[in-house]
């Protein structure tokens, strides 16, 4: 991810699942769409993967991102919403518990993330940000949206 | 202006052209009398010529030229079409695949001068050497006369203001101004990038200033068969008169040095056509209509745009089949407007479909070559005989055929057909037979690859089958027929004692099998020991919509290709049978393997507990299984949408199709489902 030489800083969008603060690097975000989209559940996948949706005429997994990163799940709610991001290959809908807002974040204020939860979730964050007073967790959008689909395959 | 835009349809049209080539010499070695075989080959090498010439792929043009005086020879009797030449002239063909393929692959055509055929052509035709100087100084004369033809028609120029001070600049500063007139020949196809070669070359020793018509005019070759340009240059008339003749389809050059004098605008020097001092290298050509023939009645369409096209089909689709929804039966108008609107969005889908389509043949053509070549190889002697070659596919499946087919045609030569003795040894004729048919049934086409070999050997198989431990002994005993077909579709499978360029490895009719199941098909295999094989493929006629029967199953929506179903029964619990540890229902006296949908598909809802079912019999080849739903919603056409790269490795599910309320329902791949 290279910016221009000048600019040591990227943006990101900032969401909550719960009272945690997430942030991904908004180039990989298409749109946000709001949750009432009739979900279609799909066989043999993972349990993140709600099913999907029709985007507009284009056929759109979507996924739960508490419990891809290994959180309970809870009741929807009308903040809940869906973050349709551009991976190469396909865009991939990740459902988030509120959307906050566009942060811009200079580079070098980056923490590493050690120990901060399970073992298994560590692969998921990139980094820690301060913000105003607020910790923001930046997410691993690519190892998120990673195809997972050698998972689930019911078949013979 | 650009000569790679050409690229694309160099590379089309120079494969097509090879490919005539080929078949017309197939068919002349079968009868080498056959004038207008011979003559059409001779055409297409001449246009084959042209077309590399424009592009300036210089070996593929002098290999083609070379190849083109050897069959000139050939149709004026002077040399004979023997087997040597015929190889040689394959072998010829095989060298210009090859440049073609490089010039796909990175756009140049290699560095290889195949000197060694071009010898062996020169070789040839040593014999008639008297002829060839003879007609060699025939064109030279041609040149020079249509030169002086050409010069009668005296053009004149008008300078601007602005033209007339670069002039007077370039005349102060010692430079020579040129106004050179440059005719192409009559026949010359693609007449801008020839302007293109001409313009580079010129400016590459001068600066044009002017050009008559205009650059856009040529490039959108609006001009006859010539145009001029006045250019400024410090080199000679000689320079450019040579690099110009040696672009091909240059009929004739004029140059005319425009003196200080005459820069009132009018008139030049000298008005004679520039004489060729050395020996020109264009043969003359005297015959020959070009390819345009054809272009009347056909238009190239780039595949992406028809893959827009029915796209936009697709949406009109859904959105009709949701204002059916919206039944308002008091507006008469309105009722029969959607009506009018369903046949037109009937009618305009069907003829994208149809515009898609491809005659087999375009897969089929390379066969007769493939066979005849690998049959020589192997010392065996096989006649393929091709029929339904118009029978239509989707393009798409057109582009994924090939290989399995070419591999079931391998696998028939190499283990099905018998060597020569051994045929005559059996009571069968010497020359194998191999069919390859198309034809089209319901929703489908078939195709099939049949011989008149030796067919499989079943007791090989279980025992090769066995040795690998892909089943156990035991095993095999009970084995149907079908079921030891069913082990050859197997990874790893192969019964070949060597292991040939060809088969033998292992690793073909799973390939093949997968192949034609990703494109929706089945593959099947009818066999009998001693007398040859078939082997069956059912592809689906369409991609993208079908008929569909959308079911219930555990409270959620699918849809099942109505291709697949065969028939819909309700059946009691009590009707339902075990054998072999499976449920099982008689239908019309057949036992067929009942497959519980909601349990494999994991939904929401369950049938176990309901008293009668209703079970959904569709078809897996010729096969029957047996599927429960819980209840039918109905027949619809649907638009197949990919369910994206994200959940492509699902096996179960084939696709997914927007009802008409929005909602997406998953589309059930029946072929994966059945077991």
């Amino acid at each position: 991810m290279e910016e221009a030489v000048a600019v040591n800083s990227f943006k990101l969008l900032s969401f909550t699942l719960g009272t945690q603060e997430y942030g991904i690097d908004i180039s990989f975000i298409s749109t946000i769409v709001e949750n009432n989209y009739s979900i279609t559940r799909v066989p043999g996948t993972s349990d993140c993967m709600k099913g999907v949706i029709n985007l507009r005429g284009d056929i759109v997994p979507v996924m739960d991102l508490r419990t891809r990163i290994n959180l309970p799940g809870v009741e929807d709610t009308q903040e809940t919403k869906i973050i349709i991001v551009n991976m190469e290959e396909y865009s991939v809908g990740i459902k988030v518990d509120q959307v906050n807002k566009v942060i811009e974040i200079n580079k070098s204020t980056i923490e590493k993330v050690s120990g901060i939860s399970g073992e298994d979730s560590s692969d998921f964050f990139s980094g820690l940000v301060k913000c105003d007073d607020r910790l923001i967790i930046l997410l691993d959008i690519e190892e998120i949206a990673k195809n997972l689909n050698t998972v689930g395959d019911k078949n013979e | 202006m650009d000569i790679k835009k050409y690229l694309e349809m160099f590379i089309e049209e120079a494969g097509e052209n090879l490919q005539r080539m080929n078949q017309a010499l197939l068919e002349l070695e079968q009868n080498p009398d056959n004038e207008s075989t011979l003559n059409n080959m001779f055409r297409i090498a001449h246009t084959l010529k042209g077309m590399a010439g424009t592009m300036n792929f210089k070996k593929m043009t002098k290999l083609t030229h070379t190849m083109e005086d050897v069959l000139q020879e050939v149709r004026n009797n002077e040399l004979m079409l023997n087997p040597e030449l015929i190889d040689i002239l394959f072998k010829t063909f095989d060298a210009l695949d090859i440049y073609l393929k490089n010039i796909i692959d990175t756009g140049h055509e290699g560095s290889n001068d195949y000197d060694e055929i071009i010898n062996m052509l020169g070789t040839i035709r040593k014999g008639e050497s008297k002829t060839v100087e003879v007609s060699n100084t025939a064109s030279n004369k041609n040149i020079f006369d249509k030169g002086v033809e050409n010069a009668e028609r005296a053009p004149s120029v008008k300078f601007n203001e602005y033209e007339k001070n670069v002039i007077e600049k370039a005349f102060d500063m010692g430079m020579k101004v040129y106004y050179i007139t440059v005719y192409l020949d009559k026949g010359c196809v693609l007449k801008s990038a020839r302007a293109y070669l001409i313009f580079q070359l010129i400016e590459k020793h001068s600066d044009i200033i002017k050009s008559i018509p205009i650059v856009e005019d040529i490039e959108d070759e609006k001009f006859d068969d010539s145009f001029s340009v006045v250019a400024i240059s410090k080199e000679d008339e000689e320079l450019f008169i040579k690099g110009l003749y040696s672009i091909s389809e240059v009929e004739s050059v004029i140059i005319n040095e425009i003196k200080k004098d005459n820069t009132t605008g009018i008139e030049k020097a000298k008005n004679q056509p520039s004489k060729l001092e050395t020996e020109p290298e264009v043969v003359c050509e005297n015959a020959v209509s070009s390819t345009k023939s054809k272009s009347v009645k056909t238009v190239r369409v780039d595949i992406e745009k028809l893959d827009i096209l029915l796209n936009l089909v697709g949406e009109l689709i859904i959105q009709k089949t949701r204002l059916e929804e919206i039944y308002d039966d008091k507006n008469q108008i309105y009722l029969e407007s959607v009506q009018h609107l369903e046949r037109i969005i009937s009618n305009l889908h069907d003829a994208v479909m149809k515009a898609r389509m491809v005659p087999v043949e375009m897969v089929f053509n390379r066969f007769p070559r493939m066979i005849r070549d690998i049959s020589k190889e192997l010392g065996k002697e096989i006649v393929l005989t091709m029929s339904g070659e118009d029978t239509e596919l989707d393009r798409t499946i057109i582009d994924e055929i090939g290989e399995p087919l070419v591999h079931l045609l391998r696998n028939s030569i190499d283990h099905g057909i018998e060597m020569p003795y051994e045929r005559k040894r059996l009571g069968k004729p010497e020359q194998g037979h191999i069919y390859l048919k198309a034809y089209q049934e319901g929703n489908n086409v078939i195709i099939e690859v049949e011989d008149d070999g030796h067919g499989i050997d079943l007791e090989k198989i279980k025992e090769k089958a066995v040795e690998k431990g892909i089943v156990s002994k035991s095993e095999t005993l009970n084995m149907t027929k079908n079921e030891v077909i069913d082990i050859l579709f197997k990874p790893s499978m192969s019964t070949s004692e060597k292991v040939g360029n060809l088969s033998g490895r292992g690793v073909g009719l799973d390939v093949v099998k997968t192949k034609i199941e990703s494109l929706g098909g089945v593959v099947e295999i009818e066999t009998q020991l001693g007398k040859g094989s078939r082997f069956i493929i059912r592809l689906p006629l369409t991609l993208a919509m079908i008929h569909a029967l959308l079911v219930y199953v555990g409270g959620e929506r699918y849809a099942i290709p109505l291709s697949n179903v065969r028939q819909i029964v309700k059946v009691n619990l009590d009707e339902i049978k075990v054998v072999q540890k499976r449920e099982v229902i008689l239908l019309n006296g057949i036992i067929v393997p009942l497959i519980r949908l909601d349990k494999l598909l994991n939904t929401p809802e369950s049938s176990a507990h309901k008293k009668g079912i209703t079970v959904v019999i569709a078809s897996k080849g010729e096969k029957l299984y047996g599927f429960t739903v819980d209840s039918l919603i109905g027949q619809q056409e649907i638009v197949i949408k990919n369910l994206g790269k994200y959940f492509s490795a699902i096996r179960t599910i084939s696709g997914a199709t927007i009802l008409g309320d929005g909602e997406v329902a998953l589309i059930l791949d029946i072929n994966s489902l059945a077991f």
